[in-house]
């Protein structure tokens, strides 16, 4: 046994450990997010919530998670017998692997070896992570087609078009992010984001302002600052990859019963639940490290390597409030708008956005010219949305259309 | 970029070893270890729950959800035309974002040429999408 | 045994196990699935060839878009329909035979060559450039949009082809038959009208 472990060498040994904390770090996240869902709703609702297992109800998940896994479980007849086995699995485990690139602290130094606290850090992180989302559709689209029923197979056709489109605005809104980093690694793009935005030369010379601009070496140097668009369209295109509210087709409970789940029970209902709250984790995940700023804040001479740490959870739990919120306050969507949203509005946004970080990070750009650009395209919007402009509703609600006669084509 | 200190050693296979530092294999490598250990985790569930979960087999029991009354018809139909569509338009944005991923990359150092290559090849793209949107192909209803 | 030789044992008999069971399955999503495991079994491949942008791409365009059309393709025609006999191509299991037996001589040639036909080949300099870099998207992107910008842009033009070309057959298939531009309840509607 010694002798494989010297074979091995200890990245392996590393690698291993690095897995297992993660692993059990992401199942406590997420019974811990499902607990919270519920009491923040509850919350919101003028509820109490779970309180009965536990203090404040913190094992209430617990106590579902075991409850479901004495639960009988029944195959429809109908079903298609190892596709209906193997969706669950199909439906977690891309969820679960696209943490894998997420860097949740600093580097710290155990036993001689640099260690970071990310599962691996591939050169390619942006892509990996789009990839597994896109691996995400075989879960929803095999549960509703395995389970040889009409809801489940609406449901599941219906989800997996709304996921791939919203996949190609979240790709496309992660291009600027690769053309101001200069790199595909998650870690490379935490790490341009360090520190401070510093030397802003803009105002010099004007007394007042000059002063005023001083604020600007505590801001930190985070790419929501310029890369704002960007980040709402992969804020709205992300929640629509979770199929969490308003996005929440897939489910739509009034229409189509449970969705793509709804022949599923007991320990395989678990798995797609689990996996939902999974997805959950890895986008706020995914918005802190892209454009937060990863685990970068103010550390502290007291424990050091825990303030990264710290830093990250935090801003992650503010995304996943976020998350609950949405889901508390927005109506779901009507199926066209979802497809007009994604088509008409996201993906030709994500373009021109690229468009726009290209032309103003082009060689010979001075980094002045770049900060009026952004700054006064911020103002402008501001102003826009400020003034409650009404072309701007219009340009987030679909026309109407006359529907008279065509209702009988049958919306799906 | 930092890379785990001792990486596999690849340096035993023959002479066609990479020419890539190898502290890039050693990542995904502990990807796969990430992806064995998630699905044995999940596989292994599943398996425990078989082994403690009641079963009560019932005639009914095995019939699909049709609002409470006995399923009609088979439950696997045909399904619209236009999730084709929408798939196949898929398919081409796709190819188009993977493609604007190495552009984003060396953009800086490419410079104007590789923009104006980038604009020609969006529009032509965009003439999809377009197209679709006149022949509102991209309506629902 | 090193770990990159294990990983290609692995990948070799996942690759070539589902390649073989895609061939006789019955069930046109089981064949799709089989599909995809070949896909991703394939981007383990460029892994271990040190392609790694190569292999991103292989999950994302191959196994996350195209096995998604065809899934979507084979819910579109509906999934329990039997193996038409009547072929409307005539001639293409010859022809099909044919390009086989093509494809594979070519790649049993390449294999006794030895990698030595593509290394010295006309696009050697750019295939060393391109392992100069590790992850190579760098390298890759340099040489895309320098020396071969002619065939990445004509990619374009290829895609929208067929997009357009897809978009008017649905247009007529849907004015020809209303049944099948409809969803869900087509069975149950049929069923109804006998």
């Amino acid at each position: 046994m010694s002798g494989l472990i010297d074979a091995i060498g200890p990245a392996v040994i590393i690698a291993l450990v690095k897995v297992l904390v993660t692993f059990v770090m992401l199942l406590g996240i997420t019974l811990l997010v499902v607990w919270a869902e519920r009491k923040i709703i509850a919350d919101m609702q003028s509820r109490v919530g779970p309180n009965r297992w536990g203090p404040f109800g913190l094992l209430q998940t617990l106590a579902d998670g075991i409850k479901l896994f004495f639960k009988e479980d029944f195959r429809p007849r109908t079903a298609d017998r190892w596709t209906y086995a193997i969706a669950p699995i199909a439906t977690m485990v891309p969820a679960f692997l696209a943490f894998a690139v997420v860097p949740f602290g600093n580097e710290v130094t155990i036993a001689g070896h640099p260690i970071n606290f990310i599962v691996s850090d591939l050169n390619i992180g942006i892509l990996y992570f789009l990839a597994m989302g896109s691996l995400g559709v075989y879960g929803i689209v095999l549960a509703g087609w395995a389970s040889g029923s009409k809801y489940p197979l609406l449901g599941a056709i219906r989800s997996s078009a709304q996921l791939i489109s919203y996949e190609i605005a979240l790709g496309l809104s992660l291009v600027p992010i690769a053309l101001v980093a200069h790199s595909l690694s998650t870690l490379d793009i935490v790490g341009a984001q360090a520190g401070t935005i510093r030397n802003v030369t803009f105002f010099d010379g004007i007394p007042v302002l000059e002063q005023v601009a001083n604020i600007f070496r505590y801001v930190p140097n985070w790419y929501i600052w310029s890369q704002w668009p960007a980040f709402a369209i992969f804020l709205v295109a992300g929640i629509a990859e979770t199929n969490r509210p308003p996005f929440d087709l897939p489910e739509a409970e009034t229409e189509l019963v449970q969705g793509f789940s709804t022949e599923y029970g007991g320990i395989r209902f678990a798995m797609f639940y689990l996996g939902e709250y999974i997805h959950v984790v890895v986008i706020s995940a995914m918005a802190v490290t892209l454009f937060f700023g990863g685990w970068s804040g103010p550390g502290f001479d007291f424990l050091p390597w825990l303030w990264p740490l710290f830093w990250f959870f935090f801003k992650t739990a503010l995304f996943v409030y976020l998350f609950v919120w949405l889901r508390a306050t927005l109506p779901r969507l009507r199926y066209d708008r979802l497809m007009w949203l994604g088509w008409k509005r996201l993906i030709p946004a994500a373009l021109l956005w690229i468009m726009v970080t290209a032309v103003v990070n082009t060689e010979g750009v001075s980094r002045n010219v770049r900060l009026g650009v952004f700054a006064a395209l911020f103002l402008l919007v501001l102003a826009v949305v400020l003034r409650g402009d009404p072309r701007l509703k219009e340009a987030v609600t679909p026309q109407r259309r006359r529907t008279q006669g065509r209702l009988s084509r049958g919306a799906a | 970029m930092v890379h785990p200190a001792h990486p596999p050693d690849l340096s035993t296979t023959q002479e066609r070893c990479y020419k890539v530092p190898d502290g890039y294999f050693g990542q995904y490598v502990t990807i796969g270890i990430f992806a064995v250990v998630g699905v044995a985790l999940v596989f292994g569930t599943l398996s425990l729950a078989k082994l403690v979960r009641p079963n009560v087999p019932a005639k009914d029991k095995y019939t699909t959800y049709e609002s409470g009354i006995d399923p009609i018809g088979r439950g696997w139909s045909q399904t619209n035309v236009r999730y084709y569509l929408f798939a196949l338009l898929f398919v081409v944005f796709d190819v188009e974002a993977v493609f604007l991923f190495p552009w984003a990359v060396v953009f800086e150092r490419l410079g104007t040429q590789a923009f104006i290559e980038m604009v020609i090849f969006i529009a032509i793209l965009a003439f999809a999408l377009l197209y679709a949107v006149k022949k509102k192909v991209l309506e629902w209803l | 045994m090193s770990i990159d030789v294990a990983v290609f044992g692995v990948m070799f008999v996942v690759v070539l196990g589902s390649s073989i069971a895609m061939l006789f399955a019955r069930n046109a999503v089981h064949v799709a699935l089989f599909l995809v495991v070949t896909q991703i079994g394939l981007a383990v491949a460029f892994l271990l060839e040190g392609a790694y942008f190569i292999a991103a791409i292989q999950i994302i365009v191959y196994a996350g878009a195209i096995m998604v059309l065809f899934l979507f393709v084979i819910m579109l025609l509906g999934v329990d329909r039997r193996e038409a006999l009547n072929e409307p191509l005539r001639g293409q299991r010859p022809l099909a035979v044919g390009l086989a037996a093509l494809l594979a001589a070519e790649v049993l040639y390449v294999a006794y060559k030895g990698s030595d036909l593509i290394t010295t080949g006309g696009g050697s300099q750019a295939l060393q450039d391109l392992n100069a870099d590790p992850g190579n998207v760098k390298a890759l992107a340099r040489v895309v949009f320098s020396r071969y910008l002619l065939p990445f842009e004509v990619t374009s033009i290829l895609l929208v082809v067929a997009v357009v070309g897809v978009m008017v057959l649905a247009r007529q298939m849907s004015a020809i038959s209303p049944v099948s531009a409809r969803s869900g309840s087509s069975v149950a509607d049929k069923e109804e009208a006998a």
